[in-house]
């Protein structure tokens, strides 16, 4: 099997990155990626490690126009003659892979969880009914197209680095202008963090956050909240997590002072592990989580974040 | 402006979610269908602000069987001022996605509107995929739209933060939260929305490529295990030895 990865890059790669190619590994076949932005050579090699056995890059393709990435890597199609395509979930593979499903008449599973099962055709497991339910999706065209969603697999290395080359993507002028991007500085984008602090509103206001990020900061997490507290402006509205906001699954998630209604547990439910401190024992989150503190969190986030502290000073 | 917001049909969030027919069928028994929130308070009120504001029309479509005809009179009872339905089970996004796009390619509309995914499925595909088979820009994931001179500026979500955009119409637009508030039909509405127009349309032919096989439900999460509040220590070494998260 010929697998194409698509990534886009920074100075730095992310870990989805190395999530997808080492899931392209486990599925087994000849790998190319083909990659978007500004990341040099020698960083790009490095994917090889995972499995890669060629990188493609095209630096003068932005992601901001779904068509031209779609022309890109539909041409890095044709160049490998993959059959299947891979993406990592993230908000460019919700743009572009619909559309490149369109153009090669190519199957689309959004959000695999876990490796294809080839013993009787393609079949991909995802999450479906907003986590509540797994389907499991069967591809009948002759080319594939997966997106992962994050944090399904662990990174492995394998291998050693790989080549890299230029590819020219050859696409059309954008019909989209951008006229301004706006990206906070040296946060934790909420989708990658593997830990993630989150409270509501019983902190009681947006003055009492700091002992959130004390928590974050002592495990080096990123921070979120629930819906009504970013209504109400005490958080911004890209740290809302559940079904109308940005739906996570990192290794940890504590929740303080959310009382865990459905809508929330939509967003949260995929996490490996729940924390939920709560003064109300009766709180429907308890029953989704894995340990539960009965307390408030105005006692309970400054002690916990003592004793990550004196953890986190016993390990080094 | 001709405005088309494709809508679908999901089960309420607090709906029991099961399966049958050796769990290779969704569980309708006693399930209540809405009308995707997404597609609801995102994209049809937006669209329906926009026509108030510009002119125009707004026509709804979806993919289903008769029984859908009760989330069509919803989205009618809003303010839409026209609906069609596909008359066909909706197989999966890409099926839905050719349907709507072979209407829409005759029927030339200046935006065309989605909600950023289904609560049933969650696979934020058809936005993308009409986009590509009608040949025109789309703007995933927008939470503010507005048009002037045939000229839509919206505001979006990218990687790690947000977006300003610009695209001339015709366009494809998924719409996420804050583009919009939730309507609630009035009386009005609602006697006005039985007698709209609501034409029935046959499918066309479309490959399956993807099939749904079989659903499973995720393994059930053990007991919590409750730490005393006063004891914020043993939460770390279990969150450290046995759950070998941190």
């Amino acid at each position: 099997m010929n697998i194409l990865v698509y990534i886009n890059t920074a100075t730095h790669l992310s870990k989805s990155a190395f999530e997808v190619v080492t899931y392209a590994s486990k599925i087994g076949g000849n790998i190319s990626v083909i990659a978007t932005g500004t990341a040099s050579d020698d960083v790009l090699a490095s994917l090889g490690e995972y499995g890669a056995k060629n990188v493609l890059i095209d630096r003068s393709v932005a992601t901001d126009d779904a068509h031209q990435l779609t022309q890109l890597i539909g041409n890095a199609v044709t160049a490998t003659q993959a059959d299947l395509v891979l993406f990592s979930h993230d908000i460019i593979a919700k743009a572009v892979a619909p559309r490149l499903s369109v153009k090669l008449k190519a199957g689309l599973v959004s959000g695999a969880i876990a490796i294809p099962d080839t013993s009787n055709g393609f079949v991909v497991k995802v999450n479906v009914f907003s986590g509540k339910a797994i389907g499991h999706v069967a591809v009948n065209s002759a080319i594939k197209i997966v997106s992962l969603l994050p944090n399904s697999i662990q990174p492995e290395k394998t291998g050693n680095a790989c080549s890299v080359s230029a590819f020219d993507g050859n696409v059309s002028a954008s019909k989209i202008t951008v006229l301004e991007t706006k990206k906070p500085e040296g946060a934790i984008p909420l989708p990658e963090a593997e830990l993630v602090v989150s409270a509501g509103r019983g902190l009681k206001g947006p003055e009492n956050w700091n002992m959130v990020e004390d928590l974050a900061n002592a495990l080096g997490a990123a921070t979120a909240c629930s819906r009504p507290v970013a209504d109400i402006g005490w958080r911004p509205h890209h740290e809302h997590v559940g079904q109308t906001g940005v739906a996570i699954r990192p290794n940890l998630y504590i929740a303080a002072g959310i009382s865990g209604a459905i809508q929330h547990l939509a967003g949260v439910n995929g996490s490996k592990v729940i924390v939920v401190i709560n003064t109300d024992a009766e709180a429907p989150f308890f029953k989704a989580a894995d340990y539960g503190v009965v307390g408030d969190a105005f006692d309970v986030l400054p002690k916990l974040t003592e004793a990550v502290k004196k953890f986190k000073a016993t390990q080094h | 402006m001709k405005i088309l917001v494709c809508i679908s049909k999901s089960p309420d969030t607090t709906s029991k979610i099961a399966f049958t027919d050796g769990n290779k069928q969704f569980d309708e028994n006693g399930v209540q269908y809405i009308v995707n929130p997404y597609d609801e308070w995102y994209a049809l009120v937006r669209g329906l602000e926009l026509k108030e504001t510009l002119g125009g029309s707004l026509t709804i479509i979806t993919v289903g069987n008769v029984a859908d005809e009760a989330i069509i009179r919803k989205a009618l009872a809003i303010g839409a001022d026209d609906a069609v339905r596909i008359d066909a089970e909706p197989k999966n996004a890409y099926y839905t996605a050719m349907q709507i796009a072979h209407y829409a390619k005759e029927n030339n509309f200046d935006l065309v509107l989605t909600g950023k995914e289904t609560i049933n499925y969650n696979g934020s595909q058809v936005g993308g995929m009409l986009a590509e088979a009608l040949d025109l820009p789309f703007i995933s994931l927008a939470t503010k739209l507005d048009v002037t001179n045939n000229v839509a500026r919206m505001e979006r979500e990218i990687v790690g933060g947000v977006q300003v955009v610009e695209a001339t119409l015709p366009l494809v637009v998924s719409c996420a939260k804050g583009m919009a508030e939730q309507r609630i039909p009035n009386m009005r509405g609602i006697m006005a929305a039985r007698t709209k127009p609501l034409t029935v349309i046959p499918a066309i032919a479309t490959d399956e490529l993807t099939t749904y096989v079989e659903y499973g439900l995720p393994s059930a999460k053990s007991a919590v295990k409750m730490i005393d509040p006063s004891n914020m220590d043993e939460l770390v070494a279990l969150l450290h030895n046995e759950a070998k998260v941190i």
